[in-house]
């Protein structure tokens, strides 16, 4: 709904933000796009806002993963084994 | 792709695709290495869900059943790792459900609060700079505590989009496959959940 006053006038700072993940996800249909990165090279805050969501989804990937015990690999092929027992 | 199994269909470029023959011809090194490649997003994913790490694992130890189980029909329209994980997600969906604690947070969180900008819509209230934080070892250990915290608090449906797309980094096609939901359904559940784990992150760092 807000896309056709974009086509129309610049980015405003409250739009801007809403604009933050369809911008990420590469969804913004090029003159949105451009619209927005205009705002961006003007507005050091939602330059900081985009940052800030960057950020974010930094600390969210660098999440860490357990690793595997040889215990727990020892139930795998166990459980491997038996559903091969019952499939054949 | 995998010319030594040639009645077996995967999708295009999945770098899985090797390890069904393998697993639907015996070999018990195929399941270790699948095994070791998504237990441990499986088991975040599943903590998701249910109360307890130990129901987590009964969880993901279901899902791996339902796998095998399934192997012989699996026909390759997905990526396994999207099967995969959408066969958890069900499973983690009716195991254990949260909605006590979905219901503790409101779906419609805003991006930003409107009384931070002034009637034509500019910041009143900016974003204190904090992003740079992200490069200190030490603060950003603190803020990976505090986006596990916010984002297992999440509403339940960004929980799950958040989760996939940024801790477990699918690619949203992917995610949109796993969870079973259309493209522009994910994005306004990824913005959501983002902005406020975003919002939690700011409380904490981004004080005057």
């Amino acid at each position: 709904m807000r896309l056709h006053v974009l086509a129309r006038r610049d980015v405003v700072c409250q739009q801007a933000v809403e604009l933050v993940t369809d911008y990420l996800e590469g969804a913004l249909p090029r003159a949105a796009r451009r619209r927005f990165e205009r705002h961006l090279a003007g507005c050091p805050h939602c330059t900081e806002y985009l940052a800030q969501i960057r950020a974010t989804i930094a600390v969210a990937g660098r999440i860490s993963p357990a690793d595997l015990t040889a215990e727990m690999r020892a139930d795998f092929i166990d459980l491997y084994r038996r559903w091969q027992r019952d499939d054949s | 792709m995998t010319p030594r199994y040639p009645t077996l269909q995967t999708a295009d470029h999945d770098p899985d695709g090797p390890l069904l023959g393998r697993l639907r011809s015996g070999d018990e090194q195929a399941f270790v290495t699948l095994v070791q490649r998504y237990r441990p997003s499986m088991l975040r994913i599943a903590s998701g869900y249910v109360p307890s790490q130990a129901v987590a694992e009964e969880v993901v130890q279901d899902a791996w059943v339902g796998f095998l189980r399934g192997l012989s029909r699996f026909e390759g329209r997905s990526s396994v790792r999207t099967w995969l994980f959408r066969i958890l997600v069900n499973r983690a969906r009716s195991a254990g459900v949260r909605e006590r604690r979905t219901l503790a947070v409101s779906d419609l969180t805003v991006t930003v609060d409107s009384a931070r900008f002034d009637a034509t819509g500019h910041w009143l209230v900016p974003p204190e700079p904090w992003s740079d934080l992200v490069d200190d070892r030490i603060a950003a250990q603190r803020m990976a505590g505090l986006v596990r915290t916010a984002i297992a608090d999440l509403p339940a449906r960004q929980r799950e989009v958040v989760t996939l797309r940024d801790i477990e980094g699918l690619s949203s096609e992917e995610v949109c496959g796993v969870l079973e939901i259309t493209d522009a359904n994910l994005r306004v559940l990824l913005h959501r959940g983002r902005s406020r784990v975003r919002q939690l992150l700011e409380s904490e760092f981004g004080r005057a």
